[in-house]
């Protein structure tokens, strides 16, 4: 209505000739500057029309809505829009192929292997071991000497049962062999990592602000924290000459470049040992980015789901133990684990938030009213967890079946001219196929990742879905193998990789 | 010796979100709870303490899932041997486990007496009602848009709908002159009240049964109801979390049943949410359902879902518990059948102190109205009365106002989670309460 106004005057002769063309060129230019201040910070998707007339009176844009001949079905918000396209990553483009056509050594011989999903099956044996002699007196809660189930029918505290987390505190420990030890009442029980991540993101930061990131990360987070946070993903490239440890220049300089785009930089997102590469990071690494933290005053979120997957000789240092030893600034660190990769338990949804803030513990348990971990399943892991010598000798076999898969699959890599970074912990190898790609670009690499999912039939992560900045790196996920597919796996590789040279 | 630790003089901040006192837990609705934490009723240890009548949880059949749960171990333990644990374990699928789902689908159409049928590849899975309603609200409204819900509704809509989503609530005010049913002079006064305020309303949240009324709602209202949402071209959620506790299956009506009488015409609005806390007292299983009409709106849920997805042990177990027949037709019967006693019960011992209360049919609490007893007719008084029933007659009820009722004076009064016997004690306080109060006049 405001637009229309003034325009009528002009047109009913009120405003002259000059005004008349000026008045409408100011309206305009005045239009444009308001709406690029104002934008969304969504993108603009095809059915929330109006998210782009922002700028506009809102009766306007109403009484457009409200007519229904010519709007077509009802909508969905802008974010849920954003979500529901088609998946457009490979990393997800993998899994669905994957899903349609998924190998097997007997009943599907020439489908694609998976060695893009993070799974880790080769201790499973042991679980259903532990399962099968101990699960009937473990899923019943115990209600004084009989076993009953209103410990486990009922309202639980939704950030998860004490008894559980006393359970987790001490699995934590164990999986750092006693080198720290973790405070029960600081942690927040989730479904899953994923939704801890989540959490932690919109208790640390508003809609708008950014994470630094070193790259190249975990695809997922791309999806887990931009979904529903709004908040920005920054990457800080690493390198291959270093063998993709970040600095903390690189860290310095992504802060700056932030600030003079006007984002506020609200943490660092770091993955230790960290995904895709496997590299742990070392201890004065860890002491420089606190001081960088502190500095900066934001925070530090260190993602360790991988601790009790470490099969090298590296020393793996987790944030508490360096804030354990310090007495100062815990208030801005925070710890992402789970047990969807340490004891292979995904289906289990079991995530753990670990922070020193009393704030932000308050607000996360609050939020876990959404994403609280089933009943049952609390009660089956705190008799796991607690059967400490069962823990003790998972840890051990799993890292030395993981270390004897590795060592073979990197081997075989390696007779085809691959090369993996050096990397001691994970679930995956980080392998340089540069050689392989036509053209040293994000487009040959994707080139490359397309021969080996359509005609060496396996599923695996080329570099760039992990926002990784030198083309021809990929993620092999080794875990879900057993020793006699490796051979079957480099065979297929080798008949692409002959026609690659 | 003492240590000093310099202080930062800047603390690190936090978000919005973090601060915000949207989660509400201020509120008397969980002040009460507090209340009750701090002494608890407990027949032989703590006979004066405070009775919970303010958390919906059911425990009148507990002993059903009991007994299936001790003559079933194969449902609960894989089986000797534990084969399929190892799909199991590894299961992190967004789907949801396949027989999960029929095994719900089935479950869902038994409530409703097979009038509605339901397809289970529309079922997406979540971590209970509570991370349902949020996802659904994510997905339909962006911020600063709006929901319609009718008043009086359950507290928690506040903090779950409104939260980290940001959109807000309009309310549809409903009274007592027709029972608080939702007419549809209400619903275009929300729309224009919204309008007013250049706010976007993206669609209208029922519950049906109603929390707190504990009534259905009656089918033309439903109709009604559809046809609104379709002139605004909006989308209708219903909260049907109640509908196994509807005390005769016959007198609920699902919007489902109403989109098959119409041939799913228009049905791509509708969007279900159902779950495990209520019907099968089962809250500590953590499991929820979104059923909708939309294709794209199943996608992105279920896309979502990652966030709040239902343990796989969990799914496998209640696959094999929801899809035996006998066990359910058996336990929604009987649950019925209970939860009807208990009320009658309670509305019996609440007449014969002298107060009534709003005729209901559902659900696991009765809408007591004691407008009569109030000081002054205003939220002021209600709140005066709740302290007195909170701390002299140790009863926590939650007060109308948290639930944003436009009457002062009525409150919601949990039955079915406690003993009978639980029950008597707490209306013979009730009892004594009014009748001090009657010498009091006198």
């Amino acid at each position: 209505m405001r637009l229309i106004v003034p325009l009528q005057g002009v047109v009913q002769g009120r405003g002259g000739l000059i005004l008349g063309s000026l008045i409408p060129c100011a309206l305009f230019y005045f239009l444009q500057f308001y709406l690029k201040r104002h934008r969304s910070p969504n993108p603009p998707s095809p059915s929330a029309s109006s998210s782009n007339l922002a700028g506009l009176p809102r009766t306007s844009s109403r009484s457009t809505l409200s007519s229904r001949g010519s709007l077509g079905p009802v909508r969905i918000s802008a974010r849920g829009s954003s979500i529901a396209k088609p998946d457009d990553s490979p990393y997800y483009i993998g899994w669905n192929k994957f899903r349609d056509d998924p190998y097997d050594k007997i009943n599907n011989p020439n489908g694609i292997i998976q060695l893009g999903l993070a799974e880790n099956t080769l201790c499973l044996d042991l679980i259903e071991k532990w399962v099968s002699e101990n699960l009937s007196d473990s899923i019943m809660g115990r209600d004084g000497d009989d076993l009953s189930i209103s410990g486990i029918t009922t309202y639980q505290p939704f950030d998860g049962m004490m008894e559980l987390k006393v359970a987790m505190a001490g699995f934590m420990s164990q999986v750092l062999g006693q080198a720290v030890s973790f405070d029960p009442s600081q942690i927040v029980l989730t479904a899953g990592a994923t939704p801890a991540v989540e959490i932690l993101c919109f208790c640390l930061a508003d809609h708008g602000n950014a994470l630094l990131v070193p790259s190249p990360y975990y695809p997922g987070f791309d999806r887990d924290i931009r979904f529903r946070t709004g908040v920005e993903l920054i990457p800080v490239h690493c390198r291959s000459t270093d063998n993709f440890a970040f600095s903390i220049t690189a860290l310095d300089q992504a802060f700056n470049q932030a600030r003079k785009r006007g984002v506020k930089v609200r943490g660092i997102l770091i993955c230790n040992p960290a995904n895709p590469v496997g590299n742990i990071i070392p201890r004065e690494t860890l002491y420089e980015l606190l001081d960088f933290a502190r500095e900066k005053n934001i925070h530090v979120i260190s993602d360790e789901i991988y601790g009790g997957s470490i099969f090298g000789n590296e020393e793996f240092v987790s944030m508490a133990e360096i804030l354990e030893a310090e007495e100062v600034d815990k208030d801005r660190v925070h710890i992402i684990y789970g047990l969807s990769k340490d004891l292979s338990l995904p289906g289990f949804r079991t995530g753990v938030i670990y922070s020193y803030n009393e704030s932000v513990l308050a607000a996360a348990k609050k939020l876990t009213r959404f994403c609280s971990i089933s009943a049952p399943t609390q009660r089956l892991l705190i008799s796991m967890l607690s059967d400490t010598k069962f823990i003790q000798e998972y840890l051990e076999t799993n890292k030395r079946r993981i270390k004897k898969l590795y060592d073979s699959f990197v081997a075989g890599l390696k007779q085809l001219g691959i090369r993996c970074s050096e990397s001691s912990a994970g679930l995956y190898c980080w392998a340089d196929m540069s050689g392989l790609i036509p053209s040293y670009s994000e487009k040959g690499e994707l080139e490359l990742w397309d021969k080996l999912l359509n005609i060496a039939k396996i599923n695996v992560t080329p570099g760039s879905a992990c926002h990784c900045i030198e083309p021809g790196w990929f993620r092999c996920c080794f875990t879900s193998l057993t020793h006699e597919d490796i051979p079957l796996v480099i065979e297929r590789i080798q008949k692409v990789a002959e026609t690659c040279k | 010796m003492a240590i000093e630790i310099e202080q930062p003089s800047v603390s690190v901040g936090l978000s919005k979100v973090a601060v915000s006192e949207t989660h509400g837990e201020d509120s008397p609705y969980f002040a009460g709870w507090k209340a009750y934490d701090e002494n608890p009723y407990e027949e032989s240890t703590n006979p004066s303490g405070v009775i919970q009548m303010g958390l919906a949880e059911n425990q009148v059949s507990f002993d059903l899932l009991e007994e299936y749960l001790e003559q079933q171990p194969e449902a609960s333990t894989w089986g000797k041997g534990a084969p399929g644990f190892r799909e199991n374990a590894l299961f992190q699928d967004y789907h949801g486990l396949k027989s999960f789902r029929q095994a719900m689908a089935s479950f869902m159409e038994q409530i409703r007496g097979g009038r509605a049928k339901f397809d289970l590849n529309r079922i997406v899975v979540t971590a209970g009602a509570t991370a349902a309603n949020e996802l659904l609200t994510f997905i339909l409204a962006d911020p600063g848009d709006a929901l319609l819900v009718p008043t009086p509704y359950y507290p928690g809509f506040d903090r779950d709908l409104r939260w980290r989503t940001g959109i807000k609530i309009v309310p549809i005010h409903c009274d007592s002159s027709n029972n608080f049913q939702i007419t549809p002079q209400a619903l275009e006064a929300a729309y224009k009240e919204a309008e007013s305020k250049d706010v976007r309303v993206r669609g209208v949240l029922i519950t049906n049964p109603s929390n707190p009324l504990g009534a259905t709602i009656q089918r033309s209202v439903l109709e009604e109801l559809l046809d609104f949402a379709t002139r605004k071209n909006i989308h209708l959620v219903s909260d049907e979390i109640y509908s196994g506790s509807a005390f005769s299956s016959s007198e609920f009506v699902s919007i489902a049943e109403i989109l098959e009488a119409r041939q799913y015409k228009d049905s791509e609005r509708v969007h279900i949410v159902y779950s495990l806390s209520k019907d099968l007292g089962l809250p500590g299983f953590r499991v929820g359902t979104i059923y909708s009409y939309n294709d794209k709106v199943v996608t992105t849920a279920r896309r979502m879902s990652s966030f709040t997805l239902i343990s796989s042990q969990t799914q496998y177990l209640l696959a094999s518990m929801l899809s035996n027949k006998k066990f359910t037709e058996n336990y929604i019967k009987t649950n019925r059948e209970r939860l009807q006693k208990r009320y009658q019960m309670i509305i019996e011992g609440l007449r014969s102190a002298g107060i009534e209360c709003l005729k209901g049919n559902a659900g696991l609490f009765c809408w007591m109205n004691l407008s009569p007893l109030l000081e002054e007719q205003t939220r002021e008084g209600e709140l005066a009365l709740w302290d007195s029933m909170l701390h002299e007659v140790k009863l926590n009820i939650s007060p109308g106002s948290s639930c944003h009722c436009s009457e002062p004076g009525w409150f919601r009064v949990c039955f079915a989670n406690m003993s009978e016997q639980t029950l008597e004690v707490a209306l013979k306080r009730i009892h004594n309460f009014m009748q001090k109060r009657e010498r009091r006049r006198n």
